[in-house]
């Protein structure tokens, strides 16, 4: 089992890499929640092999190792809340502009503007 | 922009919507030891009041909690930071907590933790938010 | 006496609950976060007198054993840091209660500015991995809010990079966490230091450079700065101070607290130190083509991070004591110009330097407040930043490294270039009553409260150039108990 969640977890990371990288602001949000699932997953893969009991009082069976379980649900309810932000901004950058692209910087746009000036 | 309020979910979002809460409130007490707790508590509050805002929109959220949104996260947060330092009375560490068995009328024993009202400021906190985002992103039309 | 160690951040915690309660009321707002951060700064200066008498103490919340548990660890380091930031926190919340345009005008300001404090202090305070995440996060989310405050488009864009960047940071710190719990069993940091030497030291470079990249982007450190000048300089100028002051040092914190816990290394370390060189000139080169205050200030964060990064690099006692009295002194320096920068604009209506001028004339107290950070910045003495660049240039000496010194000498004297830009730019020339559309009718131009905390901070950074003898001496043994990392687990495990 072990290794198709740890595949998962790659093409989590892949995707959501590749989507970080476009310009739609729509698809980086979509990336940034995807490498919070990717990264969420390994937290949790690394508590060790899956399918032990959850850990329960006065049981002598192996229990699976709550600590990942319990920082992975932590890492989680912060992923969700920043993504809840994010969300929340692009809405915002909608309303002002009416554009879902990703404006380029001030500095990139001065020396675009450098460029064109000498041509 | 005026909403075509649908009939069906209407009528069915009042019994829903007390069942949602009262469901939360469940899982607000059983937690701590068995699944559920403030957190998961509040979520399913918040999807009860999401509920009422999908049938009737903002308004109808708001006659529903009177309550400013910002008053419910701000007590729900000073509550659950109390509780952490409530400890420090009987000199114990922060955030440390104890079980307790107290013995109830009508109900008989109740066994629980002092770390429950961390639980429910945590549901407030929850609650209060799930209000703000409905009535400032949810408010605009 | 250890319940003074969490109090750093319980008490902005409730604050911040207390004040959003009082939302809308902004008079009660002001009250509650003044009487708490003043609280916080005597707690956190009372935790720094008996660290220094006693040594470090720790606290494992909840009465949890230490493996277990969340433990807080108020060492040397830590304490110093808490007691200067919170009371840059104190100050600029006066500056920012002060000044009528910029300020605090929000309902949501003072929450998530104790928010942010809280996060600050938890994040120096902590002795776990873990919670560091969450303490950054906290800080971060709190900052994410302050930046976009107001929500004007140009915040929005340059808030969006700032956010996406951030969040890519805390991904990749999630991720080396998980990495660090599966190859050690542990996310405590006194039992990593302990684990750590016994992996495979490929394992173990890869979760140090791992963890170099997560801090950097925070610390801005080269090549991983290039969202800091874009942002900042939007974000309103209370809130910019802050970040200016807090945030990256936090970042920086956070690299010398687990290089010298999990990774420390023999030697000087040839990467950091080239980091360091470069983090230093592309911030320098990068101020000196810009032509606005805020935007020029932003880009000497960058280049200041260098030094603290040389200090640690070296890794050794006078390099760290170098770096920390260093990073204090750019606090307190960094904070007071953005605070003057915006005592300018306010007067003015703009920070563009082709459009200012005369500001010595017409404001010449501001222009004093400004001078005095600005050489102190570029290492003149008689100032703070004298003190600091020569123990770090000492200490660079004592190691060989003439490479390295050389280039941060070279950076200090571009620095003072750029300084003199901004200094001939605005505040020479012939001042134009016209363009001083909203100064107040004194000489320095802006309301008491917003002078009042600049000039404190400015005779603080004096004090800390008078005082550099003491002062040095405590940076001394921070290091001290930086190079000893048993010092640490012990403290933290018990004997």
């Amino acid at each position: 089992m072990i290794v198709v969640l740890a595949l998962a977890v790659g093409g989590l990371y892949a995707a959501g890499a590749f989507l970080l990288l476009q310009r739609s602001l729509t698809r980086i949000i979509l990336g940034i929640a995807l490498l919070g699932h990717g990264a969420n997953l390994l937290l949790l893969l690394a508590g060790g092999a899956s399918g032990r009991a959850p850990i329960v009082d006065g049981s002598d069976q192996a229990v699976s190792d709550p600590l990942p379980q319990a920082l992975a649900l932590t890492a989680i309810v912060i992923t969700f809340g920043l993504t809840a932000f994010l969300l929340a901004l692009a809405y915002r950058s909608w309303l002002l502009r009416h554009d879902d692209e990703v404006e380029d910087d001030v500095e990139d746009r001065r020396i675009a503007r450098l460029g064109r000036g000498k041509s | 922009m005026k909403l075509s309020r649908s009939l069906i979910l209407d009528m069915s979002a009042g019994p829903v919507f007390h069942v949602a809460l009262l469901f939360s409130a469940f899982l607000l007490f059983r937690g701590h030891n068995a699944p559920g707790g403030g957190f998961i508590g509040g979520l399913v509050a918040g999807a009860a009041l999401v509920l009422r805002y999908v049938a009737g929109g903002a308004d109808e959220v708001h006659r529903t909690v009177r309550v400013a949104p910002e008053l419910m996260l701000g007590l729900g947060l000073a509550l659950a930071v109390l509780t952490g330092v409530a400890p420090w009375l009987v000199g114990d560490q922060f955030l440390e907590s104890a079980k307790l068995s107290v013995d109830l009328p009508l109900l008989g024993t109740v066994k629980t933790t002092t770390a429950l009202p961390f639980d429910i400021g945590v549901y407030f906190v929850v609650v209060g938010l799930v209000l703000a985002v409905l009535r400032t992103i949810g408010g605009e039309e | 006496m250890n319940v003074l160690v969490p109090l750093p951040v319980v008490l902005p915690l409730l604050a911040a609950a207390l004040s959003l309660a009082a939302y809308g009321r902004t008079t009660l707002q002001r009250a509650i976060g003044l009487v708490t951060m003043t609280a916080t700064c005597a707690a956190s200066a009372t935790l720094l007198t008996l660290v220094i008498r006693d040594g470090p103490m720790s606290a494992d919340l909840g009465g949890w054993g230490p493996s277990i548990g969340i433990v807080l660890v108020a060492d040397l380091f830590a304490v110093v840091m808490l007691a200067v930031s919170s009371a840059m926190v104190l100050a600029v919340l006066v500056y920012a209660i002060g000044s009528p345009a910029t300020g605090d005008s929000a309902a949501l300001f003072h929450p998530v500015y104790l928010v942010l404090a809280a996060g600050v202090s938890a994040s120096f305070l902590t002795g776990d991995l873990f919670n560091l995440f969450v303490a950054f996060e906290v800080m971060l989310s709190a900052s994410y809010v302050l930046m976009t405050l107001g929500g004007r488009a140009e915040q929005v864009r340059s808030g969006m990079t700032y956010v996406v960047v951030s969040l890519l940071a805390s991904t990749l710190f999630i991720t080396a966490v998980a990495l660090v719990y599966a190859a050690t069993g542990t996310v405590n940091l006194a039992e990593l230091a302990v684990r750590m030497p016994d992996l495979p030291p490929f394992v173990r470079d890869s979760l140090g450079l791992l963890l170099l990249v997560v801090f950097g982007i925070k610390a801005a450190i080269f090549p991983l700065f290039f969202w800091l000048p874009d942002s900042y300089p939007t974000a309103p100028t209370p809130v910019t101070a802050i970040f200016a002051g807090l945030l990256t040092k936090v970042g920086v914190y956070a690299i010398i607290r687990t290089q010298m816990l999990l990774f420390q290394s023999d030697g000087p370390s040839p990467l950091l130190l080239s980091i360091a060189g470069a983090t230093m000139l592309v911030g320098v080169l990068g101020a000196i083509a810009q032509d606005d205050i805020k935007r020029i200030l932003s880009f000497h964060i960058v280049s200041q991070i260098g030094y603290m990064i040389l200090g640690l690099g070296l890794f050794t006692v006078a390099g760290l004591a170098a770096s920390i009295f260093y990073i204090v002194h750019h606090i307190i320096v960094k904070t007071t110009l953005f605070l003057v920068g915006g005592i300018v604009e306010q007067a003015t209506g703009t920070g563009a330097l082709r459009r200012l001028s005369g500001v010595a004339t017409r404001m010449p107290v501001t222009a004093v407040l400004f001078l005095v950070p600005a050489l102190s910045l570029a290492g003149l003495p008689p100032f703070s930043g004298f003190v600091a660049k020569l123990g770090l240039v000492e200490a660079g000496l004592a190691e060989h490294r003439h490479v390295i010194i050389g280039v941060s000498l070279l950076v200090s004297l571009l620095t003072l270039f750029s300084m003199t830009k901004i200094w001939g730019g605005a505040f020479w020339g012939t001042a134009d009553e016209a363009a001083f559309v909203n100064a107040a009718p004194n000489r320095s131009g802006a309301p008491a409260l917003m002078i009042a905390p600049t000039a404190v901070l400015v005779a603080a950074s004096l004090a800390v150039a008078l005082a550099a003898g003491p002062l040095y001496g405590v940076a001394e043994s921070a290091a001290e108990s930086l190079i000893d990392a048993g010092a640490y687990v012990r403290l933290v495990t018990g004997p």
